[in-house]
């Protein structure tokens, strides 16, 4: 190309601006759509907002309600217990089957697609599913008894003390696939010679995998951790479809919560605190899992 | 295989077979659900199969069931997500690779600053956008239409595209770029003669990713477009969770299903990209 000078002037001058104009749409877009909104959900939950917005100061008025709601507790109860279950099954079971998987074993592709499907389900899907298969008087109960464990019962999804216990079935079956093949994919790029180095030094394989592949797998873990809490702070449409949060608020959870405050019950002040408190929480547990992430992959 | 097939490698094969039956029973249990009758399943189990296999309930759950108010099956539901994906896809997936070529080829001052500063919106809970994004489209008159999901979609799904392209953007030499600039190429000529050619694989991903995403979504769905214009996973919940006379899980079952086939189709015929997508995108959970 033969470009005259003005010409190559006018280029070099589109060459500085267009990068900037290509990226400010989508920037604009987050500053509004994310840091804006933020802004706004955060100045409505300093109001009295019931069913319209308002936006005259009030204070913490709504935290204040937040706090003494029995419900709000339940929720955080529930995400507790929800939480920590489905993160430490999904690990143990994502894990062993990482390791399982490990073992020079014929037919992998298929039952790694077998394990992973459920991850492509949506979880309402999945839900709904669970919801059929854990029925008290049709599902797996229905299944025992047949089989001849005539008093076996299973209620959990009926029984406020237990219901929450469900969700974590259902979330550890759609989700534990995906963590072996986060885990499997280290494994995999861990450097052979290590292995064969213990090897030679008479190492057996469980203590291979226990003393050097697991420990080596340290930057996965954090990554597995940061998904896997997001997953469950966020979880909603799950709860949803499987028990809808009851019996009665038995399995809420603060997701649910915030949706029904804000768009069934017409308390926007109210969605508005709880949505921040999520806010809150996600900040709390992502930060210091992103930082120590970061370490451990520099260390590593 | 058996010569060398000793106790701790049985093991090891029974334990991932065991594992692969808890991951299809659900799978089974649907579909041979689906096609069984009231009786039917009254009659067995839930892991019986059907006496007589009967596709009746497949025809309710696509064209009578009931989701509300409205009994028409999932069918126009169907539509609803299609016509709120695909365009989705398209737009965030052209977003995200023209963003993703911006931060890695064209940095310039402040731009890894601002490439953090979209990255937070992957992160965020949405429930913390929903009361003002209820409002907007309220206020731009799109609140419960398939456009208005579209907008919000591609609004929260461009982070996660441009994630996506600058991540496989940086990977390519930057002599190649340099280079091509020597030779007098511009922003756009670099774009669609040097990368576009390269970058099948990370559409394919991006694409996939998003497309699933969209398609499973439940969120936005259920609170910008609980009507007429609402998304299959919505119909889904309402179909299960109104409870109006005889409980008929073999359509739920069957409507389960239909919602699931595209995401299981995808997933079926392009996994590898899948699974590179989760991995890759993984955070957004």
């Amino acid at each position: 190309m033969s470009a005259s000078p003005s010409q190559g002037r006018l280029s070099a001058l589109a060459d500085r601006w267009l990068p900037k104009l290509v990226l400010s749409p989508t920037l604009a877009a987050s500053l509004i759509f994310v840091y804006g909104f933020i802004a706004w959900t955060g100045w409505l939950s300093f109001t009295e907002s019931r069913l319209m917005p308002r936006y005259d100061w009030a204070g913490l008025l709504q935290y204040q309600a937040l706090f003494e709601n029995e419900r709000w507790w339940t929720a955080a109860a529930n995400l507790g217990i929800f939480g920590s279950l489905f993160i430490l099954f999904c690990l143990l079971v994502g894990l062993l089957m990482a390791v399982l998987l490990d073992q020079k074993i014929r037919a992998e592709g298929a039952l790694r697609t077998i394990y992973l499907y459920p991850m492509a389900l949506s979880f309402v899907v999945t839900g709904t599913a669970w919801k059929w298969m854990l029925n008290p008087d049709m599902g797996l109960q229905k299944v025992m008894n047949d089989l001849g464990f005539a008093n076996f019962t299973f209620d959990w999804l009926v029984n406020p003390d237990m219901s929450i216990y469900t969700v974590v079935i259902a979330g550890v079956w759609q989700s534990s696939g995906f963590v072996m093949a986060l885990f499997l994919a280290g494994l995999r790029g861990i450097d052979d010679s290590i292995i064969k180095a213990a090897q030679v030094d008479g190492a057996s394989l469980p203590t291979i995998y226990r003393r050097i592949l697991i420990p080596s797998l340290r930057p996965v873990f954090f990554s597995v951790l940061l998904i896997l809490s997001h997953i469950a702070i966020k979880s909603f449409d799950l709860v949803m479809a499987l028990t809808g949060g009851g019996p009665g608020t038995s399995s809420d959870v603060p997701a649910i919560f915030m949706y029904q405050f804000a768009f069934t019950r017409g308390q926007l002040g109210q969605g508005a605190a709880s949505a921040m408190m999520m806010l809150f929480t996600i900040v709390a547990v992502l930060v210091p899992l992103m930082y120590m992430e970061t370490r451990s992959a520099k260390r590593v | 295989m058996f010569k060398n097939l000793t106790v701790g490698r049985a093991l090891v094969y029974a334990a991932l077979l065991l594992m692969a039956i808890y991951y299809l029973l659900p799978l089974y249990v649907m579909l041979t659900t689906s096609f069984k009758s009231l009786d039917d399943i009254r009659a067995g189990n839930m892991l019986s199969l059907p006496q007589a296999w009967q596709g009746g309930a497949w025809v309710k759950a696509w064209a009578e069931a009931c989701t509300g108010v409205e009994c028409n099956g999932m069918q126009g539901f169907f539509w609803n997500s299609i016509k709120m994906t695909l365009p989705a896809v398209a737009i965030s997936t052209i977003l995200g690779a023209v963003n993703g070529y911006v931060v890695s080829m064209w940095r310039f001052r402040g731009s890894d600053a601002l490439f953090t500063m979209l990255l937070v919106g992957c992160f965020i809970p949405f429930q913390v956008v929903l009361l003002p994004m209820a409002q907007v489209l309220g206020m731009l008159g799109i609140a419960n239409t398939t456009t208005g999901l579209v907008l919000v979609h591609v609004v929260y799904g461009t982070a996660f595209t441009t994630l996506f392209f600058r991540n496989f953007y940086i990977t390519v030499p930057d002599e190649l770029v340099k280079a091509a600039r020597i030779d007098g190429a511009g922003f756009w000529t670099i774009f669609f003669r040097i990368l576009l050619p390269i970058s099948g694989p990370i559409f394919v991903v991006c694409i996939i990713w998003q497309f699933t995403q969209i398609w499973n979504d439940f969120l936005f769905g259920v609170v910008f477009a609980s009507g007429e214009a609402q998304p299959i996973t919505v119909a889904l919940n309402n179909l299960v969770n109104t409870s109006t006379g005889v409980k008929e899980y073999n359509v739920d079952m069957a409507a389960a299903i239909i919602a699931a086939l595209p995401t299981l189709f995808v997933y079926m015929v392009a996994g590898r990209y899948f699974v590179r997508g989760l991995t890759a995108g993984a955070v957004k959970g």
